[in-house]
């Protein structure tokens, strides 16, 4: 089993704080779902523990089974078992997914170890026709021209091809249909299991419909502020975040700032 | 400020060279009254780029003298490792200034084509060649680069492709520089006739790593009435060799130009690449990538000029640039009074690797009528980190991730050449200049 450790996480962006003290544990074997009003640090969490540019950790700590994910590289924290499905995937012209998704798989690999390219053709096959996938997407440009639903069904596939402990996924379900929506949850639903642990981040209880999470977090103001099992989440689509507010007396940012 | 033509070669040489070669009396002509023009006339002035003190008139010699060779068994291997003699059945390889092989198919010449060295080809062949020799395109008075190319050819192919023959397999063009003294002074010249269709792909390859000499090349491409004409390009000339190089297009009523090129030189170089649609419903597709590194300079002009009406011209352009070089890459779509309907659409950006490189992306469009389209977009800047930390987020290292985006970002040329070889030797080539 492999545990990923989040303990008082602080997070800066342009200077100004967004994670004020997150902590969470999510072992293998596991789905969580983190949800959340708009703005309370729900992707800049997702975005800190890949390790984005923009973001700065200035507190706290991310172990990987007691390996300080902090003090890696993007490269190497992929390497050690993370992948973030992107909420926005990047464009890249002139890369083919298939090209892309052999470098990521080969980079795993020792130098004189490469996967054979009739081993890889026959798994991205594969897995393309479990998500409903056009074969030709293979040879495309990577994400490029892609459609949102298209995107975040490469997301997934580049999640079951490249296999991780642990995958954080960044509103994976924002912008899809009902289709692509139950698409997508079948492929994380095959993921699952021994090996695998996930971390979603959604605004909507719809995935949840497809996708049962073990435990379920709710984000406010940079912070876990409760936890619970599969229930909380549909007490948040019935009742909204309101009450939450109101038993842990937070208020809301704004007023707090004009007050301030 | 012009510095002083010191022209070493003379009319008197211009003169013996001509004869020596029996050419026919109006390229003797011509060359003379080129050479008569070189001290008049003024250089081009590429935009953004002051060449005027720049070196194209001084090299060691006009001519040199290099081996031929019996097969394409006796080439040189990185020679070898673009020419797939198994496949390639049309081929001509220049050895510095010495034709050195070629092969035509039985097949080509029964329907009238014609491949062979541009001298060869002006004794054969003199009024064809004639009629086309610095007469639509490039003309020898347009200013003192094309004036000194005027009188000092000393190679070049000719490619001639009659009316109706439709020909699959690509033609293939050696330039081989491994001579430090040599200059080139080539003229390409590729015509094709009404409906024809030819894919013509020129490597100039230096296999030496420095030379002193001159190159100054033009290149005429002469697209008859619904005639369609791919032409690839890939140059990787040596450090210390100033290059000026012109690739002309002359297109009639519905024809089409693709031109593919990878501008790899490691000297000093000014690339001029103008298309003109003269028919109405001509198309042009200009393409070229670039890597500039080391300390050189250079200037790429692509421009394509609409006169026919329902003319179609789109430019891509893509630079990466490195350590301390310099590149001014103009884009120009000029559409002329009439050209009614025209379509002039660019693209040109330019990837920055270091602080002390410089890459301007300068896009013009000069359009003289109204009911028309254009549009340009133009870029510069480093590497997406954002599209980096995408990469690398899969376990992919830093290094690999900027080597896939480059390998993108040079892809629309690569992806064009219809040769494997040459396709494989500008990745390699490319891959060797990003390192």
């Amino acid at each position: 089993m492999s545990t990923l450790v989040i303990t008082d996480l602080h997070v800066e962006i342009d200077g100004k704080e967004i994670l004020k003290g997150v902590n969470l544990t999510l072992n293998t074997n596991e789905i969580h779902a983190i949800m959340g009003p708009n703005g309370t640090g729900k992707s800049t969490l997702a975005s800190a523990i890949m390790g984005h540019p923009k973001y700065e950790v200035t507190s706290g700590s991310i172990m990987l089974d007691g390996e300080d994910v902090l003090e890696m590289e993007v490269d190497e924290r992929a390497q050690a078992g993370l992948f973030l499905g992107m909420q926005y995937p990047s464009e890249i012209s002139g890369v083919t997914n298939a090209d892309f998704l052999r470098s990521a798989i080969n980079a795993r690999r020792e130098e004189g170890d490469e996967i054979s390219l009739m081993k890889f053709i026959r798994e991205l096959d594969k897995k393309m026709e479990f998500l409903e996938m056009d074969l030709d997407m293979a040879q495309r440009y990577l994400n490029e021209g892609f459609s949102g639903g298209e995107k975040k069904r490469n997301e997934i596939l580049q999640l079951m091809m490249i296999k991780p402990k642990f995958a954080i996924l960044d509103e994976i379900d924002s912008g899809l249909d009902i289709d692509a929506l139950k698409v997508v949850s079948k492929g994380i639903n095959e993921m699952r299991g021994e090996g695998f642990g996930c971390l979603m981040i959604t605004h909507y209880q719809r995935l949840l419909n497809y996708i049962t999470p073990d435990q379920v977090h709710v984000m406010m103001q940079g912070k876990v502020v409760k936890s619970g099992g599969a229930e909380l989440a549909h007490k948040l689509e019935a009742e909204g975040y309101d009450w939450i507010k109101q038993e842990l007396g937070i208020e809301d940012e704004e007023t707090a700032e004009q007050e301030a | 400020m012009t510095v002083e033509t010191k022209l070493a070669v003379t009319a008197q040489d211009v003169r013996s060279f001509s004869e020596a070669n029996n050419e026919p009396s109006w390229l003797t002509e011509l060359r003379e009254s080129a050479l008569a023009n070189v001290e008049t006339l003024p250089l081009p002035k590429p935009d953004k780029t002051n060449i005027s003190k720049w070196n194209f008139t001084e090299f060691p010699s006009h001519v040199v003298e290099s081996t031929t060779y019996a097969s394409l068994e006796e080439l040189p291997k990185e020679v070898k490792s673009i020419v797939d003699a198994e496949k390639q059945h049309n081929i001509y390889i220049q050895h510095n200034n010495t034709p050195a092989y070629l092969e035509l198919s039985e097949e080509l010449k029964a329907q009238g084509v014609i491949m062979t060295d541009i001298i060869t080809a002006a004794r054969e062949h003199s009024d064809l060649v004639k009629k086309y020799y610095m007469t639509e395109g490039v003309k020898a008075d347009d200013h003192k680069l094309a004036a000194l190319h005027a009188a000092l050819v000393n190679g070049g192919v000719f490619v001639y492709v009659p009316k109706n023959v439709v020909i699959e397999e690509p033609l293939q063009v050696v330039f081989l520089h491994d001579n430090a003294d040599a200059s080139l002074f080539n003229h390409v010249l590729v015509v094709a006739e009404a409906n024809s269709s030819v894919t013509y792909v020129e490597n100039y390859l230096s296999t030496i790593e420095e030379a002193a000499g001159q190159v100054n090349i033009i290149a005429e491409v002469i697209v008859n009435d619904n005639a369609k004409v791919i032409f690839g390009a890939v140059d990787v000339l040596a450090k210390g060799l100033t290059t000026y190089v012109n690739r002309r297009g002359i297109l009639h009523r519905d024809a089409t130009i693709e031109w593919a090129a990878g501008l790899m030189n490691d000297g000093d170089t000014i690339s001029e690449n103008i298309t003109h649609l003269i028919g109405d419903g001509s198309n042009a597709d200009s393409k070229s990538v670039v890597v500039g590194r080391g300390d050189q300079s250079q200037n790429f002009t692509t421009e394509i000029r609409h006169w026919g009406k329902a003319s179609n011209g789109y430019i891509l352009t893509h630079g990466v640039m490195k350590d301390s070089s310099r590149a001014i890459f103009n884009g120009i779509g000029k559409i002329e009074h009439g050209a009614t309907k025209a379509d002039a659409v660019q693209e040109s950006r330019v990837l920055m690797f270091s602080e002390n490189a410089r890459g301007d992306a300068n896009p013009i469009l000069l359009i003289e009528e109204d009911d028309v389209t254009a549009g340009h977009a133009a870029s510069v800047g480093r590497v997406d980190p954002i599209q980096l930390y995408y990469l690398m987020s899969r376990g992919i290292s830093k290094e690999e991730a900027e080597r896939l985006v480059i390998h993108g970002f040079l892809a629309p040329v690569v992806n064009k050449l219809p040769i494997e070889g040459v396709k494989k030797q500008l990745t390699e080539v490319i891959e060797r200049k990003v390192r």
